[in-house]
């Protein structure tokens, strides 16, 4: 068990939801409430990530990664290193390639909240803020913890664009869906196996808390 | 003392509108027409949630939205209580939870006493613990009563409040609001498309089709007008009275109701001494009649006065206003009745009612055909 690879794996995933979760809760809940130009385009921007093989996505990540590029190029003046092959880079691909596993469920989840609860709230006196803390995001909850969750075991699973941003760094890049691959090459089968059936324990893991939630919710609301 | 709502509303798109009125503290006013009539958009733009071409909605001296000053008060801070259609309940709060949502105005500490005072005021007070999915569809109307009221509002706003309960709900939740409305010296604004509500609840009516006012005016002046097509159309003529219950005749079965100039006899069941209720008279009920024949099995023979007559060509019916006592009644008859009888303005005439034909509403009064 590569110890070090599940602490990266874990830490990029917790990262990534962190980054994530504010920006889709406040994309998310524009998206569904606001009509504006653009929105289709916007919408379809969003899945794009989806659709994209990996290695694509991975390589056009890192042409904007390369010190030839404007913001490659900044981020080495500022931070002093590349962002190609480092785990700062790892999580902005991570947070890319999860955005429409995190904006689709939060949109969806302010969408299904009714017209009638919306005015309702404005009704008893509640300003803008007031209704999206208190009355908004506590009904779109459900959907803001599954976006949460697939993002997280999202991440945990990447393969394709980890390797192909971030390579295989130990201590810096090697998440643990890239050590089971590097340990099959290596014919360590052992190894392997105990690595997957920890990924395999944390999806069933996340799901199982996903399921309970929204179950426990829907219990309380009908 | 509270202060009298003015709206004045006009607009061409989405739906063209074209409307003003005034509503007095204490008074309700209900504003009926069909579905599609623009009522909705009416109580939305006082409330602030749809915003017209050009608006007038002030409370007293406070503009709430006047569009020529650009002055325009963002829902939350106009102070109105409102009874959404469909509730508009927040499910992930307990009912106490809901009615204490509409509480920010009030100190803290006061909330949640007062949020269980409004519970208690409309009987919910046992269920203040439970989420509007464990409620009943009259329960969760009481929750969105007691939340509207919560606001401490200047204007009491219900669109459609009874639209979602059944019938024998109704009558209940109709009684209820009549008492609560008493007590508060605010104006009332009921939008309704079933007459039933008006006829129960409104001293007010403004009847509206395709978003124009086809008439407005206090209920029982309107409803002894013989010259709307519109509400015969609609719902049927019958003049609304309002009567005392003089006293009740067990041994018949009958109660004596007085009205301004004069009693009527109708179904005792329910009615108690003192009661104040109020009686429909549907038109097609009543029989006008030059004298009064004898061994009629009926109990109403009203000596009164032509007052008006609406006859049109097109119609085979025409519609009598008789003045009896102080009140007005409108009979609907044959134009061939109104030649025979020689009927015209000054004409004494007797209007016969039976008294089971009289519809009569009030607290706690449900009877057949009411």
């Amino acid at each position: 068990m590569d110890v070090q690879a599940l602490r990266i794996s874990l830490t990029l995933a917790l990262a990534t939801v962190a980054v994530l979760l504010p920006l889709g809760v406040c994309a998310g809940y524009l998206l569904a409430v606001r009509p504006f130009r653009g929105k289709a385009v916007i919408e379809a921007l969003v899945a794009v990530p989806l659709l994209l093989p990996p290695t694509v996505l991975g390589f056009y990540l890192l042409q904007v990664f390369s010190d030839r590029s404007p913001l490659g190029a900044a981020f080495e003046a500022i931070a002093g290193q590349t962002l190609a092959f480092s785990f700062p880079g790892l999580l902005v691909a991570s947070v890319i390639v999860n955005v429409p596993f995190v904006m689709q469920p939060i949109q969806r989840a302010f969408e299904a909240v009714p017209g009638d609860v919306r005015d309702a709230a404005a009704c008893c006196g509640l300003s803008p803020l007031q209704r999206f803390l208190r009355i908004e995001i506590p009904l779109a909850w459900p959907g803001i913890v599954t976006a949460a969750m697939l993002a997280f075991a999202h991440t945990l699973g990447e393969f394709g664009v980890v390797l192909m941003v971030g390579g295989n760094i130990p201590g810096e890049t090697r998440t643990l869906s890239i050590a089971i691959y590097d340990r099959m090459q290596a014919f360590d089968d052992r190894a392997a196996g105990v690595m997957a059936a920890a990924l395999l324990v944390m999806a069933v893991a996340t799901l199982a808390v996903t399921t309970w939630i929204g179950q426990s919710t829907r219990r309380r609301r009908g | 003392m509270g202060d009298a709502l003015t709206v004045s509303l006009r607009q061409q798109v989405p739906v063209p509108l074209d409307v003003a009125f005034t509503c007095e503290p204490g008074q309700v006013l209900a504003i009926f027409g069909p579905s599609g009539s623009g009522k909705t958009t009416i109580l939305r733009s006082i409330v602030g949630l749809h915003v017209p071409e050009h608006a007038v909605v002030r409370v007293g001296d406070r503009a709430w939205h006047d569009s020529a000053a650009g002055s325009f008060v963002p829902v939350h801070q106009r102070a109105a209580g409102v009874v959404l259609q469909e509730y508009g309940l927040f499910p992930h709060l307990t009912a106490h939870g809901n009615v204490m949502t509409a509480l920010g105005h009030r100190p803290r500490q006061a909330r949640a006493a007062r949020a269980s005072e409004l519970l208690d005021l409309v009987h919910l007070a046992p269920h203040a613990g439970r989420y509007p999915a464990a409620l009943s569809g009259g329960e969760r109307q009481r929750v969105a009563v007691a939340r509207a009221l919560a606001r401490d509002p200047a204007v009491l706003l219900l669109d459609e409040p009874f639209a979602a309960v059944d019938r024998a709900v109704r009558r209940h939740l109709q009684d209820e609001i009549d008492a609560i409305r008493r007590t508060l010296d605010i104006p009332v604004i009921l939008v309704t498309h079933d007459f039933d509500d008006v006829v129960r609840l409104a001293t007010h009516l403004v009847l509206l089709e395709r978003g124009q006012v086809v008439a407005s005016g206090a209920v029982t002046a309107l409803t002894s007008r013989p010259d709307l097509p519109w509400l015969q159309a609609a719902v049927g003529l019958g003049s609304l009275w309002e009567v005392t219950v003089v006293r009740t005749l067990p041994e018949r079965r009958l109660a004596e109701l007085a009205f301004a100039g004069g009693v009527l006899l109708a179904p005792g069941h329910g009615l108690a001494s003192g009661m104040r209720v109020r009686v429909r008279i549907p038109a097609r009920e009543v029989i006008l009649a030059t004298d009064v024949p004898s061994g009629l099995s009926l109990h109403n023979a009203l000596a009164g006065v032509v007052s008006a007559i609406d006859l049109r060509a097109e119609a085979d019916h025409a519609i009598v206003q008789v003045r009896v006592g102080e009140e007005l009644l409108l009979a609907e008859v044959t134009p061939d009745a109104v030649s025979r009888l020689a009927l015209a303005p000054g004409r004494p005439v007797h209007a016969l009612v039976k008294s089971v034909s009289l519809e009569l509403h009030g607290a706690g009064v449900d009877l057949p055909g009411a």
